[in-house]
């Protein structure tokens, strides 16, 4: 599939995003803060990265000023689904936020409205998963794989963005946090690497035999594509990648991503606060591209059954 | 619209909108096939082409090409003005002119021509569908340098069936598709008959009764359906054909009644080598030929009504020693050399294969007999109860014509036809009106003229039957400027196009002064060897003038070639002009009877252009030549349509068979008809007359057929005509160049004339590949017509090019290994004449020997308004750029065109080439790359984005939420090939597509 | 409602391509284009026309294929047009997330409302029969109509009211009727040449059927016996013919 730039920001930005929305309202419910300064850094970058997440997503339309027909329907489609409870988080979060960091209220109802903000967070990054999950069309995406790695993924990231802000910002925050990041980044990193064996074993669902229904002629393929030059469906659906490279860059996900991560994060318990301040710099510096990469693969090492009819042999 | 985002907005559709202000019928000319369309017109713009179901060519089906003709219409490559050139030849620098301008200037040219040498004017006409009519103007102006484009296309399939049996598989016959059992399909991608070959095969395969056998070097198209394919090499079907035979002669599977009654396989044959009429037939005093009757023991007249011929055995009839001229067949073909074994691996056809086919068709010729209860009665008035088929057809085309051993060869198949007993038989082979005509046609290529400013005392084209026939002055050297009818290439019936600018340009046989061409892109894919080609358009003499002194060229698009010629009459487009597809000319005839057609111009010309059968006509006006001039008027003041109505080129025949007569009630023959074009008009533009259905069969000896055909001014005489299996006419020239009679060949042709001029079809390796070395150009290389292109005027069309704008080299997976090359790996094609750069494609349905492409994909940068990264100019190529004009001096150091032998027909299929793989520089594009030609004067850029139709889209309903949508018509199952499926498929009504024609209304 | 028609549609309207004698002539992609790009989804829009990148809406496209079976040591070249299948569990409409994509419960045919779609392409991606166009002009979806405004449009004679790419066919492969119907003609059609479904496995039940190619008449069904020699040399062959009547 065609790694398209909006997509890709879209996902990781609002992933991270409602990650650290996540963290923030866990935070919160294990008796964090209020703290002002840390909230308006806490939530401006959780909102700013979902915003500017989703503001990029309608990047990728067509017809952005349409954008709200999305809505419409959420019974069967996610995508909208996403879009309705895109919307629906904003509600909680917006409430959380105010009294967090405007009235610096905890506690209480305010609380459940955070949590539920983390419930809806998680939710909403379960239907972008399950936009691609859903897809028959593409196997290396619709498997289970996706919606684990999309939540861990968004957990990750929110989870070292909220270290590093909580360590800017001079909050104290134990021991717990770091362990939970770094064994998500464990998680994450088992999960991203299961997810690379199932890709990589997983039987064909479609060959060109089935796409032509010629299989009983023998092995098919193509000899005479239906136009000389590239097509919508070759730009958006043909993309592909050798998979030399495709290997190159796993490695870099996984180490930047996060192997890199977990290591710095283990290490902050072990050096002082500049360091440690240092060093989550450091994993955010390798993380964010890291996970890029990994999005970015995601959709290059994606093989739709369309190209089938266009010379692929399985799919 | 609902703005509530969390409703569904319901869309109704409009399932009736109008579609059409207007709909009018016309011909298609996206291709030479003729097809009839109906053009839906809103706004005054296209909205939609579709085939009119009531036409016989195509029935309502349209190819890519014909629905792509909106898309021709919106070309930006049109020419909108006419042009005088200012440059240099090939700089594309023009001024535009007016009419009058343009029109004074050529008439002052061709005046100064007709008046001290007519000839002296070169009149080339390429892709026209107006051949009568150009040729007649020729006539009329008094130059013999006349044809069209015919000798590079297929004239080796047009002279071998003409000489054979008054007909040919092209496009004077096709296959009876509805009853065949057995079709085989000899070197075919597309051809004329586009869609009714598609149709054809559609019914055909569908009927499923049948078995359809391609014969091809490559698996593609509709050799891709066959029911097998043989994957013969380049340049061998002869012998395969040879084979075919040779099985048949020896299991005596030949209609011997058929050839004795409608051929000359028992005529007898003069059997006196070294006598000056040796291998001619015997006569009798009246000319009659003469048969051996086995029954009476005598010779008798061959035309008796009943005779007991004998096919074989040496006889003395009049002192003469003679045989029936089929024991020379026999003898021929009975020889070891064509057995199937000794044939096998020349062609690459196993023997046991060949034995299959060859007991196929016996099989189905002989045991399928199809008989149809008719009576009818023949040329010798006897009566015959019903009519008996042998359901085996073949089709040809170019495959086996464009090959310098293709005269043989498209003979060969001609009297296989023959010998299977199949033609114009239920069934078999037929023949479209106006054929069948004599073997071969009466008329004689007119010499030059004697005096300046007459017409020429005939047609310049016609059929050759004696050397003293041939245009050669009194050293034997060629009077016309492409060697036709010389010594070089006898019987090059259609003229040889293709050797005009490099003769012209050599002063070989003589300088012109005019090259007046029309329709064919010479400086681009009709030329062999592009860039010499190229510079015989720009040769200049010592003085620096311009070898070929003035060029004149009508063309309707800024095609390659308009930047070379020096005076450009842009054409309309063919919806906007009158065209008439006559019986005189390459009429709509199907085998069940005779038609013809009209074009009506449809919509206006949205440039300065004028119809160049207009502008032609003009010029004979102003030229005041004989037809188009009296007195110093216009005798077609109206322009073409006014010709194509008035004209009589004999009497009470003119261009339009359909309602003459003064009311209309005369078809064929009849004076003109004031109101004859509206008729046309009224019937959809075209006219059909079905033969009665007992002529349909048997036409060459079916006496009902032949008066009506000599009714219908298609015959001079209603005789019979006898398939010409032994030809004499070429054993004639083969006795000249042997030393008899007045016209003998110069020294030079004297052996080669001898050779080529075989009674009986023969076979030898085409010139380039037994002149070439087989292991430094181990390979065939061949160009194939893509179904959705045409030439190369498909390109500059918006819709065809995004499917093909560059194409491939497409080569055996097997020979790819050979040469380790990989899909899309650039690798240079080299034949001994040059080398061209492109990109290959793997493909296993390819004979091993052979590679191929698509013909006229590659462009000349800056030609047709493409832009200079279009893929056509940068990653598209031409074979033509490797394909010699000439081929290599033979002994004596005589070049001779790289052509057949006899009549001349290009060779392009002959190029030999070795593959190699390109370093990685020099991959990503084409070579040779020739300087980019400069924007077409007065254009505009094309555009970069094309939404044609947004503003004919249907407004929206505007009905309100809620409300039902409009009551529809039903919609009806719609079959394809219903008839055919019908006929196989239990309780499926009969009928056409959704018409059905029993039970349901 | 994207969600698929509740009530099942009765009719469901849909083509028939018979690869057995499909030539690959691109008739039916190129009237496709020509009768729609003025029709419901007009224009059907090309990008660079003349251009170095030539790529337009299309909503039929044409390609070819080669079957090769190494063992048996056969290999066969098939074309094959590729349109809308207008899938019973068509996914480009349950994805869709306003409802434009949608599939009438009349006739089953799926369409896309060319002025509600956001051209989110979510639906080309749900699609594995690459049927959907995306009009990067227009930043809409594009599809195959089945030629709505042609099927039941009255302005038109009968012959006419069929999809554009079937009328056109010059070969006679395409058919075109109600699949539903068992006793409909194309049904039986379909039933007597084994018709068959594209990438079942994809779950998106499609309507269009694809008629296999035949099996290839190679000699043994046609001629029964080789050729009999009438005698084991050419002279003896000759020869008996001298004397022998054989125009009887
Ligand atoms: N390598 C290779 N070369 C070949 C062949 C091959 O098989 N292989 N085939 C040969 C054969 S058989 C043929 S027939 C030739 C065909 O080649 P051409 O006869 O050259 O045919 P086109 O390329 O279509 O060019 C015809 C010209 O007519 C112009 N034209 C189109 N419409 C009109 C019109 O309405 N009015 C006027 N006045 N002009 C118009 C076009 O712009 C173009 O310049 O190619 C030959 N060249
Ligand atoms: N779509 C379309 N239709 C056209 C044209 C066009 O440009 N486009 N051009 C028109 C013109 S001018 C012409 S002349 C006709 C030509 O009509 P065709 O003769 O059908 O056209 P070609 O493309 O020359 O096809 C030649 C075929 O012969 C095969 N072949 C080559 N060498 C041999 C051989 O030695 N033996 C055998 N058995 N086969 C061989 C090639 O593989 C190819 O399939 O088409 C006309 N129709
Ligand atoms: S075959 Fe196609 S291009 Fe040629 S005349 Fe017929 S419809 Fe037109
Ligand atoms: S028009 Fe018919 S024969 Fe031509 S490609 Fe389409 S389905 Fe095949
Ligand atoms: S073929 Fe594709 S676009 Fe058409 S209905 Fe099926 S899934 Fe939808
Ligand atoms: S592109 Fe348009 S039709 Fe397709 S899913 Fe998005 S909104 Fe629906
Ligand atoms: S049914 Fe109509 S819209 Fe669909 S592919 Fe055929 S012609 Fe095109
Ligand atoms: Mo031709």
């Amino acid at each position: 599939m065609h790694p398209a730039k909006s997509v890709i920001y879209f996902t990781t930005a609002s992933g991270a995003g409602y990650g650290l929305m996540i963290w923030l309202a866990l935070l919160a419910a294990f008796g964090q803060g209020p703290h002002r300064l840390f909230g308006v850094a806490g939530f401006g970058v959780a909102f700013f990265l979902i915003i500017s997440g989703l503001l990029s997503s309608t990047a990728h339309l067509g017809r952005p000023e349409r954008a709200w027909r999305a809505l419409s329907q959420w019974r069967s489609s996610w995508l909208s689904r996403e879009g309705v409870l895109a919307i629906l988080t904003f509600m909680p979060a917006g409430v959380f936020a105010f009294f967090w960091v405007v009235l610096g209220v905890n506690g209480g109802l305010i609380l459940v409205v955070g949590l539920l903000a983390a419930v809806l967070s998680l939710l909403t990054v379960y239907t972008t998963s399950m936009i691609y999950a859903s897809l028959k069309t593409i196997p290396a995406w619709s498997n289970s794989w996706t919606s684990i790695n999309y939540l861990l993924m968004a957990l990750i990231s929110g989870g070292i963005l909220a270290l590093m802000l909580l360590q800017v910002f001079g909050v104290e925050y134990g021991a717990v946090v770091p362990a939970s990041v770094v064994l998500l980044c464990a998680l994450g990193a088992m999960a991203k690497l299961a997810y690379w064996r199932t890709i990589d074993v997983s039987p064909a669902r479609s060959t060109a035999q089935s796409a032509t229904g010629l299989g009983q002629f023998g092995k098919v393929h193509m000899v005479e594509s239906p136009h000389s030059e590239d097509n919508y469906l070759l730009k958006e659906m043909g993309f592909s990648i050798a998979r030399k490279h495709a290997n190159a860059l796993r490695r870099v996900a996984l180490l930047c991503g996060f192997v890199l991560p977990m290591a710095l994060v283990a290490a902050i318990g072990t050096v002082g606060p500049v360091m440690a301040m240092a060093l989550l710099f450091v994993a955010v510096l390798f993380g964010a591209p890291g996970l890029t990469v990994e999005r970015w693969l995601f959709f290059a090492e994606a093989k739709h059954v369309v190209t089938l009819y266009y010379g692929q042999s399985d799919v | 619209m609902s703005v509530n985002p969390f409703t569904t907005a319901k869309e109704e559709v409009d399932l009736s909108p109008a579609v059409a202000d207007e709909v009018k019928t016309t011909t298609c000319y996206m291709c030479a096939c003729r097809c009839g369309i109906k053009v839906h017109l809103k706004n005054k713009k296209i909205r939609y082409i579709e085939g009119n179901p009531e036409h016989p060519v195509n029935q309502g089906v349209l190819c890519a090409k014909g629905s792509a003709a909106i898309m021709q219409q919106n070309s930006p490559a049109k020419l909108k003005k006419p042009l005088l050139r200012v440059g240099e030849r090939g700089s594309g620098e023009f001024k535009e002119i007016e009419w009058e301008e343009a029109l004074a200037l050529a008439s002052k040219w061709l005046g100064d021509v007709r008046k001290t040498d007519p000839g002296k004017l070169v009149f080339f006409t390429g892709r026209d569908q107006s051949q009568s009519f150009t040729g007649w103007w020729a006539t009329q102006f008094g130059t013999h340098n006349f044809a069209a484009h015919g000798g590079f296309c297929s004239v080796n399939m047009a002279a071998g069936g003409l000489y054979t049996l008054g007909g040919a598989f092209w496009e004077f016959g096709e296959p009876d598709w509805d009853l065949t059992k057995y079709f085989m399909l000899f070197g075919v991608a597309e051809d004329h008959d586009s869609n009714p070959i598609k149709i054809g095969l559609g019914k055909l395969k569908t009927r499923g009764e049948a078995k359809f056998v391609a014969v091809n070097p490559s698996r593609n198209g509709y050799n891709a359906i066959a029911d097998e394919w043989i994957g013969v090499r380049p340049g061998t079907d002869g012998l395969f054909i040879f084979a075919i035979i040779h099985e048949l002669l020896r299991a005596e599977k030949i209609d011997f009644a058929s050839l004795a009654r409608y051929s000359n396989a028992p005529w007898l044959v003069i059997d006196e080598p070294g006598k000056s009429d040796h291998g001619l037939f015997l006569r009798d005093a009246t000319g009659a030929p003469l048969v051996w009757d086995v029954a009476k023991k005598r010779a008798v007249n061959a035309n008796d009504a009943e005779i007991a011929p004998a096919f074989a055995g040496k006889h003395k009839v009049n002192k003469r020693n003679v045989v029936p001229s089929f024991q020379h067949l026999a003898n021929r073909y009975l020889a070891d050399e064509f057995s199937p074994d000794a044939v096998a691996q020349t062609t690459g056809i196993p023997a046991k294969t060949i034995r299959r086919i060859a007991a196929e068709l016996a099989h189905v010729a002989f045991e399928e007999e199809i008989v149809i209860e008719h009576p009818w009665v023949d040329a010798w008035g006897r009566k015959h109860d019903k009519m008996v088929g042998r359901p085996v057809s073949f089709h040809a085309m170019r495959g086996i014509s464009a090959h310098s051993n293709g005269f043989h060869t498209c003979r060969a198949l001609h009297i296989l036809q023959a010998l299977l007993g199949s033609v114009d038989v239920p069934g078999g082979w037929r023949y479209k009106a106006p054929f069948p005509k004599p073997i071969p046609p009466r008329a004689r290529p007119a010499g030059p003229t004697q005096k300046p400013g007459e017409p020429l005392n005939g047609p310049p084209l016609g059929f050759i039957t004696e050397p003293s026939q041939l245009l050669v002055d009194e050293n034997g050297a060629s009077q016309r400027i492409d060697k036709a009818f010389s010594w070089e290439y006898p019987l090059a019936l259609h003229g040889m196009m293709h050797t005009v600018l490099r003769n012209a340009a050599l002063g070989d046989p003589y300088p012109v002064d005019v090259l007046f061409m029309y329709m064919a892109n010479m400086a681009w894919n009709s030329s062999m060897d592009v860039s010499g080609t190229l510079e015989h358009f720009t040769a200049k003499d010592e003085s620096g003038a311009y070898k070929i002194p003035k060029i004149i060229y009508s063309d309707a698009f800024w095609s390659e070639t308009v930047p070379y010629c020096d005076l450009i009459l842009p054409d309309t487009t063919f919806l906007e002009r009158w065209d008439c597809i006559s019986m005189l000319d390459r009429p709509i005839s199907s085998a069940h009877g005779a038609g013809d057609s009209i074009r009506q111009p449809i919509i206006k010309p949205d440039g300065d252009v004028q119809p160049f059968q207009d502008v032609l006509l003009d010029l004979g006006a102003r030229l005041g030549l004989p037809g188009m001039a009296k007195d110093g008027e216009a005798i077609y003041p109206g322009g073409y349509v006014d010709y194509m109505a008035n004209h009589e080129r004999g009497p009470g025949i003119g261009p339009l068979a359909g309602w003459r007569g003064k009311g209309g009630q005369d078809h064929g023959v009849g004076a003109p008809n004031p109101d004859q074009i509206e008729r046309y008009i009224e019937n959809g533009c075209f006219w059909t007359q079905d033969l009665a259905p007992e002529q349909q069969y048997f036409k060459y000896a079916n006496q009902g057929y032949l008066d009506h055909a000599a009714k219908m001014g298609w015959l001079d005489r209603p005789e019979p005509i006898i398939f010409q299996l032994y030809n004499e006419d070429l054993q004639k020239f083969r006795l000249a160049a042997q030393g008899h009679g007045n016209a003998q060949p110069p020294e030079a042709h004297r052996q080669r004339i001898e050779t080529y001029f075989d009674p009986l079809p023969l076979w030898y390796m085409p010139f380039e590949e037994a002149q070439g070395d087989d292991k430094e150009y181990p390979l065939h290389a061949l160009s194939q017509r893509p179904m959705h292109m045409y030439h190369s005027w498909g390109s500059q069309n918006a819709w065809l090019r995004q499917i093909t704008s560059s194409n491939k080299l497409h080569i055996h997976t097997d020979t790819a290994g050979e040469l380790g090359v990989v899909d899309d790996d650039w690798v240079w094609i080299e034949s001994r004449h040059g080398r061209v750069k492109g990109q290959v494609k793997l493909i296993t349905g390819v004979n091993q020997q052979t590679v191929w492409t698509w013909n006229a994909i590659g462009k000349r940068k800056g030609a047709w308004n493409l832009s200079k990264d279009a893929p056509e100019a940068n990653k598209g190529f031409l074979l033509n750029h490797i394909i010699a004009q000439v081929l290599a001096p033979d002994k004596e150091g005589h070049v001779y065109s790289n052509s057949d032998p006899v009549t001349g027909q290009a060779a392009w299929f002959d190029l030999r080439v070795k593959i190699t793989k390109c370093a990685s520089a020099e991959s990503g594009f084409t070579e040779p790359m020739f300087e980019r030609l400069p924007a077409l004067p007065g254009s505009t850029a094309a555009p970069d984005v094309s939404r044609y139709g947004s503003d004919l889209k249907p407004p929206p309903t505007g009905m309100a939420a809620g409300e039902k949508p409009l009551k529809s018509a039903q919609t009806r199952d719609w079959i394809g090939n219903r008839h055919e499926n019908a006929s196989n498929i239990a309780a499926l009504p009969d009928g056409k597509g959704n018409k059905i024609t029993k039970g349901i209304p | 409602m994207t969600s698929l028609p509740t009530n099942p549609s009765k009719v469901k309207l849909g083509l028939v391509i018979d690869l057995d004698i499909c030539v690959g002539c691109h008739a039916c992609a190129v009237n496709c284009k020509e009768w729609n790009t003025s029709g419901k989804m007009a224009p059907l829009t090309d990008m660079q026309p003349y251009g170095a990148k030539p790529d337009g809406v299309w909503f039929n496209r044409v390609h070819t294929f080669e079957a090769v079976d190494e063992q048996a040591g056969t290999s066969r070249t098939v074309h094959f047009p590729r349109s809308c299948l207008h899938c019973d569990d068509a996914p480009c409409v349950t994805v869709c997330p306003t409802g434009a994509s949608y599939k009438r419960e009349e006739d089953g045919i799926v369409l896309i409302n060319s002025d509600t779609c956001i051209g989110c392409k979510l639906c080309s991606w749900a699609c594995p029969y690459g049927a959907r166009e995306y009009d990067e002009d227009e930043g809409v979806m594009k599809k195959c109509t089945l030629c709505i405004d042609k099927i039941y449009n009255e302005n038109l004679p009968l012959e006419s009211r069929v999809p554009a790419c079937v009328s056109t066919c010059p070969t006679g492969a395409r058919s075109f009727g109600d699949l539903a119907d068992q006793n409909s003609d194309v049904s039986k059609l379909v039933a007597a040449r084994g018709g068959y479904a594209l990438m079942p496995e994809q779950g998106t039940a499609p309507v269009n059927r694809y008629l296999p190619p035949r099996p290839k008449k190679l000699g043994n069904s046609l001629a029964p016996r080789m050729l009999e020699y009438s005698d084991d040399n050419s002279a003896g062959v000759l020869a008996r013919w001298v004397d022998k009547i054989l125009s009887a």
